[in-house]
């Protein structure tokens, strides 16, 4: 048989008889679809696309990202501003995780909507819903990985809001921290979850997915019962295959347009001590965010714990509860209908949150200047960690020593959340801004009077007037013109 | 009967599928030439990233003083340390590295760097012998570092130096070691 390896076709004939390719090749390309193949069928594959990309993309910033507080921030920035093509990158794994939430929603809006989940697909479904948590959990858990500021409060406040369910909320919230508080053991966590565990758990369960979807055969278009089988079927390939393959150089193109035009920003270093700093989920958990708004107190449990729930137990258990084998729309409107209701109220909710924060001027320019930060810090060269002899803080020997009042101050100082944006001991760097000059150009009266009016240049950068009592402010004043010149 | 991707298909027949074998034929050209042509684009960057510390530049020239030129009156040899800031991908890294300072054959003040040129080893200055020599291999260098006996390739490497403002100035390189000949490798 090897002797025809040489003649025109042998060589794909040994491997057929060894492999078996031409039976698989059969298998996946020729599985008929009642009705014949339409575009509304590309958001699974284009899930796959994009989940491909991930993978590419989260293997390239796993070379240079080390999991760890000293380092995150450091090596994102490094991957962000000195690799060649970071920031493209890194573009492309930011925006696709955004891509992978929009089709996602939209996969689960077809099968719905065509009733895809009927006549013995119940697990096909089940494994679908499955696989939505598990990509939800994979944007959660890659947020905070950049440690900028964004990262860091949004994950502080999700974490949070798991404390919030009774009796377990605290105990999960800890396990997920690996302790009462967000340190280097979350981001670690997060990190073999985002990388290892989620991936893994993805893999398995799209391959299940994939499988039972075969076994079960495509749906197809939903048409009254009696007509179904004389609905003509189309295979696969090449119909289908190539409004799946377009599909999918759209989303490659849509990606690459996004991270080039828009590249993707990284904030100043996450600093826990910032007290100022207003947090706001990524764009598809606005709508829990503004809905965690409304339940207080007594309230809170039906909010956080029973609708969520009654929510996805629909979403889980919509095979069991919708029996009837009717798949068009028209024939199931209570469903239908239900599903656009919550569709609506999610969609509402998460402009409602944008419109709040616009309305309220504080929070507006706050967020304002935050993203304004953010791009300056993009923007800003890179700064190497500097590790040695040389580095660190300032010792002890070389910073002047301080009067009992300028202590107060420096103590203030800190308490006062004044380092978060000027950094340790007013010296700025990694973004932040630095002071300097204090002693010299301004008098203490000039001074107090900065803090308690700040000019509204420095309000528009985050800076807020001082509310300390008069002798605690001297103090303050005192430890700035002593020690920022 | 069989095409080069599968047999007809199974199921229902209809007047489209006596057409396949060249419908499929030339969809499988047309995704795949595009495939391949997405594809290389997709790789340039990220072989760009993957090669990028390969390709970067390394980072200027610093100078290190090692101490005021007039402190090194007499024969020597002077050890000193300088503090050599190295850029390591995204850290930098202030480490301490040993050096000498020597007279050269015309009397001039030389730097030469403690590394032994055989296996890397920091050779000390022994009074009692007179000579520079290696604990590990046994490498013997004179007084101004040139090479007197053992498995040492060459003598102690010496540094670029200036002096600037009455400082003596050190520009810390590394060699390749084995090789008789003075590699820059860092």
């Amino acid at each position: 048989m090897s002797s025809d390896v040489g003649r025109p076709g042998g060589l794909a004939r040994w491997l057929d008889q060894r492999v078996g390719w031409r039976g698989l090749m059969h298998e996946a390309l020729d599985e008929p679809i009642p009705g014949g193949s339409r575009w509304a069928y590309v958001f699974g594959s284009g899930l796959l696309f994009v989940f491909v990309n991930q993978i590419v993309t989260g293997i390239c910033l796993a070379l240079y990202y080390v999991p760890s507080v000293d380092h995150a921030h450091t090596t994102v920035a490094y991957i962000q501003k000195e690799v060649w093509g970071g920031r493209f990158l890194r573009g492309l794994h930011s925006y696709g995780s955004s891509l992978m939430i929009v089709l996602l929603l939209l996969h689960l809006a077809q099968t719905f909507l065509y009733g895809a989940y009927k006549n013995r697909r119940e697990l096909l479904w089940l494994v679908g819903c499955f696989l939505f948590l598990l990509v939800f959990g994979m944007s959660f858990t890659g947020y905070l990985l950049p440690w900028d500021r964004r990262a860091y409060f949004a994950t502080a406040v999700g974490t949070n809001i798991v404390s919030e369910i009774p009796l377990v909320g605290n105990f999960v919230k800890t396990v997920l921290r690996g302790g009462p508080e967000m340190g280097t053991l979350t981001l670690s966590r997060f990190y073999v979850l985002h990388v290892f565990a989620i991936p893994a758990l993805i893999i398995g369960a799209v391959a299940m997915h994939v499988f039972l979807f075969r076994r079960a055969g495509a749906a197809g278009r939903p048409v009254r019962e009696e007509k179904g089988s004389e609905l003509a079927t189309e295979v696969f390939y090449p119909g289908q295959v190539f409004k799946d393959f377009v599909f999918g150089i759209l989303l490659i193109i849509a990606l690459g347009a996004l991270a080039l035009l828009w590249p993707v920003r990284l904030g100043p270093v996450a600093n826990p001590a910032d007290s100022t700093y207003v947090p706001r989920p990524e764009w598809y958990y606005l709508p829990a965010f503004q809905w965690l708004k409304y339940w207080h107190k007594g309230g809170l449990i039906i909010g956080i714990v029973v609708i969520p729930l009654l929510l996805f137990g629909a979403l889980f258990g919509l095979p069991f509860l919708d029996r009837s084998p009717r798949r068009r729309p028209s024939e199931r409107p209570v469903s239908v209908a239900g599903f656009f209701l919550v569709f609506a109220a999610v969609v509402f909710l998460g402009f409602q949150s944008g419109l709040e924060d616009r309305r309220d001027s504080a929070v507006r320019s706050k967020l304002q200047a935050q993203e304004k930060s953010e791009e300056e810090y993009s923007k800003a060269p890179f700064q190497p960690q500097e590790e040695g002899p040389m580095a660190g803080p300032v010792s002890a020997s070389i910073a002047p020593a301080l009067s009992p009042e300028q202590s107060k101050g420096a103590l203030l100082f800190e308490s006062e959340g004044c380092s978060a944006c000027h950094g340790a001991g007013g010296r700025g760097g990694n973004g932040l801004v630095k002071l300097s000059g204090l002693g010299k150009r301004f008098t203490d009266s000039q001074l107090t009077g900065l803090l308690r009016k700040p000019l509204p240049k420095m309000v528009e950068g985050g800076m807020q007037p001082s509310e300390l009592k008069a002798p605690d402010l001297a103090a303050l004043v005192a430890y700035l013109r002593a020690t920022m010149n | 009967m069989s095409d080069t991707l599968g047999g007809p298909p199974v199921g229902k027949t209809s007047a489209e599928a006596r057409l396949l074998p060249t419908r499929r034929s030339f969809f499988a050209v047309l995704i795949g030439s595009i495939s391949g042509v997405v594809g290389i684009l997709m790789a340039v960057p990220v072989l760009r990233y993957l090669l990028y510390p390969v390709f970067r530049a390394t980072g200027g020239v610093a100078w290190y003083s090692v101490g005021r030129a007039d402190e090194f009156a007499g024969q020597g040899p002077f050890r000193k340390e300088v503090e050599v800031r190295r850029v390591d991908g995204w850290r930098a890294l202030t480490s301490k590295r040993a050096v000498w300072v020597v007279r050269d054959g015309r009397n001039q003040l030389a730097v030469v760097s403690d590394v032994c040129p055989h296996l890397g080893c920091g050779v000390p200055w022994r009074e009692d012998e007179g000579i520079f020599h290696c604990p590990c291999h046994h490498a013997k260098f004179g007084r101004n570092g040139a090479l007197i006996g053992g498995p040492s390739p060459r003598s102690l490497d010496t540094l670029p130096v200036k002096v600037e403002n009455g400082m003596l100035l050190v520009r810390y390189e590394v060699f390749r070691n084995l090789v008789s000949y003075k590699e820059v490798i860092g």
